[in-house]
């Protein structure tokens, strides 16, 4: 088996040596010695690896791009997105191209083709497309390679598709442009990709507006457009991640399916090395605008080179099995008492009447379940599993159809006004989104002593130093206290979410999605800072998520919602090991990187 | 749709009532008792039992619900009271004036479509940066000008100067001309203005670029895709646009000595014809909900996500 | 306390510097309003002459060094008149200002925050309000009150009523329902506090722009009802009487109602830059 890895041996994974920060060099055609030297050990593991797909090494790669460098204008100068990217794809080959955002990953898949947002500007490099510098092209001729060569499947499907025009003319469109069917021929055609995307009952979606379809259907549509004219290549930026987890795995295997029969070629771009190492054969890491390390899917995961790869394969959830604290998982102590318990708790909306009569849905269905003290319950279920409806009932936001919510043994299911006060003073809640859930005008130091003002707890002078002592104990620096939402990152303003619902001193922390907003890196960091905190002050979390990988991370026990109904609960190692509901099954399966070879130290 | 129909017919019904409502409160109500207004010149001469008898003859000792019935029941037999100015019906005067400001402002309304949608679509096509510029700075300079003032501009330059258009008057499609365009201007600009955002918007969603990731060019992407949602946005304006658009035609048909609806509107408001006014608001609240009725119906047919049915 | 103003405030004020100087044409707005301003506060400033009083000797003279603007019928110096006739025109423009601003922020204010009948009552009223187009709804409001520069502003400033309250709502609705707010309530805070500390501030922005977008508007329709001759009776100058006076000599004095005009168009055409700028650095903050 003999493997070329052109963009190894030509391009140069500044990998290894570190410090590839911006220093990127314009137009670098030369190789740093280092480079050279990295690659050729890459070389030697590849061999190693194995099983990997085949590019003749006298042939010239389908896309090789060289030192591109891409910057965008704003209000205060030039800021440079990308500052050196350096990659190829071989015909028929899949390359992922990961990162976190910021890293410059989708900006990089954005100038192969010229689709650079307003503002953008490539300012050095070469983008070599079947030996064709793309960069030079007309508008007129990149056109031509548009679609016709290089078939691009977007990010997230509810708004890529046009909302006033039908399915079917939106696929034929894209054989029009390039002339290869008109009219009846195109609408025909159109329909026979939008079967091969995979759904069901083409002619008839073909007459349906995006609207009527669901955000896995739009994504198979955007796949039928991209490879209507049977593409060389095709760049998928983060085709999935707008979607659920299972319908994610669905499609993407669809996409593998597809290139494979056809033998296009595809750049994967994914913030998940999980997604990557199951997709594609050859990985390419980038940070901060730079690429910092590529080569083989299974030797970037096993062994890999640079700190930040190592970082981030730590970080992804799908990819570890660490746990977020400190103290082993305990099993589940019978004798401890329970903080909350929720029986038989339904909750009905009522829907638009329709000709058959008022209907109602009924969003949670019959859950039962309850929270230890000092322990973390998960609610996981996928959008419209009816968990956050649970929550807002227990925190009293909604009222329930019916069913009972004890706190420690007391209802308080339809709390009264005061009630409701004492109760929220006991369970606080940390919300998905960090940033909407903090008011813009609002500085830290006034959002994490809103609570104890709202209750009157000590002087103003106390209530100043209290929420210092918080901002410490979530490890921001005390300068925070001053600033606003705006000025901090997604991570940081989780972490003055958390401050804010420790002000209490609660006895339940309800999490809802707290990290799924977040990076994986940042993720991790949260995951652990909580875990932490558990240990420390003994408090309990309702932990509601779509990621299992999360919560593995995280929980003590768990339960699955599907469709308002609680299918199986659980301890946490016993759920996602010898999951008993084919729903658990499917969820579990959905994980990405569960094909990869084992990577190093898997615990499981 | 024949129910949706049947149900939108009575929310313009039900408008229609509130504006007639409103305008009663407003114009009756409001301390300037309309007694001495409709008595005019006489106040000085009429003896005490004089302005009661008149009083007494135009109802308006009785209760104010009384009057109010009295007046709702009229008008949905047509009849909107008399003029305290001419003593003619308020409806016929109006339905005389109707043809001639119906014709200018129709004429206004389709230069501020044409010329409005045209800079909004060449300032959001052009490629050159100074032009583009140029374009979008248009609308605001000319909702930034005050009617009379267009009006008396035009009439100076091209009446007087350029001796090319009349300046005043009913007679011709000539006399049409001017008065239109001053009336155009703000209507067009904002159109111009929304249509530019909106179509700016619609240039920056993703299934743009799915279309430009397909090679499609720009000619298709502006029209095909990015104008059809864009306009979308300029249609819900329309109601607002022609109800501005007939009231401006007071400004501009005294600015060209016109008869018609404008002109009948500020001598109204001049001698304080109530009834007469009452019957203007009424007009104008019956165009903005036919137009807004119009746009509704058109609405599901240009954005398919507004179900028909509904 | 010296050094808190030099990193805090300092850095503020040079960005706002940078930030305008960097757009000639609200740098120019913002001096021709300003001169407006001065205008209607110290008319002294400009000129010596006497509105009021002419030289009949020099009667339609056109524009020339010692007369800007030129002279009207009587005499009198146009630019003179102009100067005087900013101080009615725009205490008439902050009267109806403060008329929308106050009334409808009120109105909105309390139909989103409390919602239940009273919204869907002043939400309502708004709906039939905003079908009469606003500069017919002040000359109903002018025939119902009668004439004169204080009644016209009021006229034209609850003319505007309708789009304050509904933008307000619109606010307060967005900003009650908002992720933060819950968090404040779940938090404990009560409706009194919420209401105050997060959402009067947070929706009042959008609408305080609008204010300054009104601000322009409302200069057209004074003006407009004042050049129908419902405002200011008339040897007393403003800008919209500026304007009629000149109508009469179209054809042989085009100073006459070139320059008022220009003025309105001037002063309207730097409110709207003014407040375009104030609702893009609101939205930059964001």
């Amino acid at each position: 088996m003999s493997e070329t890895w052109q963009g190894v041996t030509e391009g140069s994974p500044r990998g290894g040596v570190g410090g590839a920060g911006g220093a990127g060099s314009a137009g670098s055609d030369r190789v740093p010695a280092a480079g050279r030297v990295g690659a050729d050990r890459v070389l030697g593991t590849d061999r190693a690896a194995g099983g990997l797909s085949v590019v003749d090494a006298a042939q010239a790669p389908l896309l090789d791009i060289r030192g591109l460098r891409v910057s965008y204008r704003t209000s205060n100068g030039p800021v440079d997105a990308v500052t050196a990217a350096d990659l190829t794809v071989g015909a028929g080959e899949v390359v992922a191209v990961v990162g976190e955002s910021g890293s410059g990953k989708s900006t990089t898949a954005h100038a192969i083709v010229g689709l650079l947002p307003t503002g953008g500007r490539v300012g050095a490099g070469r983008v070599l497309f079947e030996g064709r510098d793309l960069l030079t092209l007309r508008e007129r001729e990149l056109r031509e390679v548009r679609g016709r060569s290089i078939g691009f499947i977007p990010q997230d499907p509810m708004v890529s598709l046009n909302p006033v025009r039908r399915i079917g003319d939106q696929v034929a469109e894209a054989l029009i442009v390039h002339g290869l069917a008109g009219g009846k021929q195109a609408a025909e055609r159109a329909v026979a990709a939008l079967g091969e995307a995979g759904l069901s009952e083409p002619a008839t979606r073909a007459r349906q507006f995006p609207h009527e379809l669901s955000g896995g259907m739009r994504q198979r549509v955007l796949i039928a457009i991209a490879l209507a004219c049977r593409p060389r290549l095709v760049i998928a930026d983060e085709p999935t991640s707008a979607l659920d987890v299972t319908v994610q795995r669905r499609i993407l295997d669809h996409i593998d399916e597809l290139t494979h029969a056809h033998g296009t070629a595809m750049l994967l771009i994914t913030h998940d090395l999980g997604v990557a190492a199951d997709r594609a054969q050859r990985v390419v890491v980038m940070s901060r605008g730079a690429v910092v390390e590529q080569g083989p899917a299974a030797r970037i995961l096993t062994d890999p080179e640079h700190p930040y790869t190592r970082q981030l394969i730590g970080a992804a959830p799908s990819l570890t099995t660490r746990r977020a604290r400190a103290r082993p998982v305990r099993e589940p102590v019978p004798r401890a008492e329970p903080l909350l318990t929720v029986s038989g708790l339904v909750k009905e909306f009522a829907l638009p009447r329709t000709k058959e009569g008022a209907r109602t849905l009924r969003a949670v269905d019959d859950v039962s379940f309850t929270v230890r003290r000092g322990e973390t319950f998960a609610l996981v279920g996928e959008s419209g599993s009816g968990k956050s409806t649970t929550v807002r009932m227990i925190l009293g936001l909604e009222a329930p159809s019916a069913g009972r919510i004890l706190i420690e043994g007391r209802d308080t299911t339809r709390p009264g006004r005061a009630e409701l006060r004492a109760l929220r003073r006991r369970m606080q809640l940390v919300y998905q989104n960090p940033y909407a859930s903090l008011d813009p005008r609002f500085t830290v130091s006034e959002i994490v002593e809103e609570p104890l003002r709202a209750y009157r707890v000590g002087s103003r002078a106390q209530q100043r130093a209290r929420a210092a002592a918080l901002i410490d104990q979530v490890a921001l620096p005390e300068g925070v206290l001053r600033r606003r939402p705006a000025e901090l990152s997604g991570g940081q303003r989780q972490r003055v979410a958390i401050a804010r619902a420790l002000a209490l001193e609660p006895d339940l922390v309800v999490c809802d999605e707290p990290v799924s907003a977040l990076d994986v890196s940042v993720q991790a960091q949260i995951l652990e800072l909580l875990g932490g905190l558990q240990d420390e002050l003994g408090i309990s979390y309702l932990f509601i998520s779509h990621d299992l990988a999360v919560v593995r991370q995280i929980a003590d026990r768990v339960g699955v919602l599907q469709a308002g109904r609680l299918v199986e609960k659980g301890g946490c190692e016993q759920v996602l090991s010898a999951p008993t509901h084919p729903y658990t099954r499917e969820l579990i399966a959905a994980i990405p990187g569960r094909r990869r070879p084992q990577p190093l130290g898997a615990v499981s | 749709m024949r129910r949706y129909l049947v149900r939108r017919l009575l929310q313009a019904v039900v408008v229609l009532w509130a504006a007639f409502t409103v305008s009663f409160i407003v114009l009756f109500l409001l301390p300037g008792d309309s007694l001495s207004i409709k008595l005019g010149g006489l106040e000085g001469t009429a003896t005490r039992e004089q302005i009661d008898a008149v009083r007494g003859a135009n109802g308006l000792d009785d209760p104010i619900h009384v009057q109010y019935a009295h007046a709702l029941g009229d008008a949905l037999t047509g009849d909107l009271g008399t003029s305290a100015q001419t003593g003619a019906p308020v409806a016929g005067t109006i339905v005389d004036a109707l043809p001639q400001t119906l014709q200018l402002t129709g004429v206004a309304m389709v230069l501020a479509v044409l010329g409005g949608g045209g800079v909004a679509l060449a300032a959001t096509f052009t490629r050159l940066r100074a032009l583009r510029q140029v374009l979008l700075s248009l609308p605001a300079i000319g909702i930034s000008m005050p009617g009379f003032w267009v009006g008396l501009l035009l009439v100076q330059v091209v009446s007087f100067q350029w001796g090319l258009l009349p300046a005043m008057g009913n007679e011709g499609w000539e006399s049409v001309v001017l008065p239109a365009l001053t009336l155009a201007l703000p209507a067009g600009a904002m159109v111009a203005q929304v249509l530019a955002k909106s179509m700016t918007t619609a240039l920056a969603e993703p299934y743009v670029e799915t279309a430009r990731a397909k090679g499609a060019g720009r000619v298709r992407i502006h029209l095909r895709h990015a104008l059809r949602n864009a306009s979308l946005p300029a249609l819900t304006l329309a109601a607002v646009v022609s109800g501005n658009v007939l009231v401006e035609s007071v400004v501009v048909e005294t600015v060209f000595s016109r008869a018609g609806i404008g002109r009948l509107t500020a001598a109204a408001v001049d001698n304080q014809d109530v009834a007469m006014v009452q019957g203007v608001v009424l007009l104008a609240a019956l165009v903005f909900v036919l137009v807004a009725l119009v746009v509704d119906l058109l609405y599901p047919v240009l954005d398919p996500r507004v179900g028909r049915a509904v | 306390m010296a050094t808190g103003f030099a990193t805090e405030v300092l850095p503020a004020a040079r960005g706002h510097a940078r930030f305008v100087l960097r757009r000639p044409g609200l740098l120019l707005s913002l001096v021709m309003f300003a001169l407006v301003l001065l205008a209607a506060l110290f008319p002294g400033l400009f000129t010596d002459d006497d509105p009021l009083v002419g030289t009949p000797r020099e009667k339609l003279r056109g524009p020339s060094a010692e007369h800007l603007f030129g002279t009207d019928q009587l005499g009198r110096d146009l630019f003179t008149r102009v100067v005087h006739a900013s101080s009615l025109s725009l205490r008439a423009t902050f009267v109806a200002v403060a008329v929308a601003l106050v009334v409808g922020g009120l109105l909105g204010l309390v139909s989103g925050f409390f919602g239940g009948w009273l919204d869907d009552v002043v939400m309502r009223v708004v709906d039939v309000l905003q079908a009469i187009p606003r500069l017919l709804l002040s000359l109903a409001l002018v025939s119902a009150l009668g004439f004169g520069t204080t009644k016209v502003a009021i006229a034209v400033g609850v003319a505007s009523v309708a789009g304050f309250a509904r933008v307000m709502r619109a606010e307060v609705l967005r900003v009650r329902s908002s992720v933060y707010v819950e968090a404040a309530r779940a938090s404990g805070v009560r409706s009194g506090g919420i209401l105050a500390r997060h959402v009067l501030p947070n929706a009042s922005g959008p609408v305080l722009v609008m204010a300054a977008l009104e601000f322009g508007i409302a200069i057209l329709s004074v003006s407009a009802l004042s050049f129908l001759g419902f405002g200011a009776p008339p040897p007393t100058p403003e800008w919209g009487v500026l304007v009629a006076d000149g109508r009469n000599f179209v054809a042989t004095a085009w100073w006459l109602t070139t320059f008022p005009g220009l003025v309105i168009a001037a002063t309207v055409l730097s409110a709207n830059r003014i407040s375009r700028a104030l609702d893009g650095e609101r939205r930059q903050d964001r």
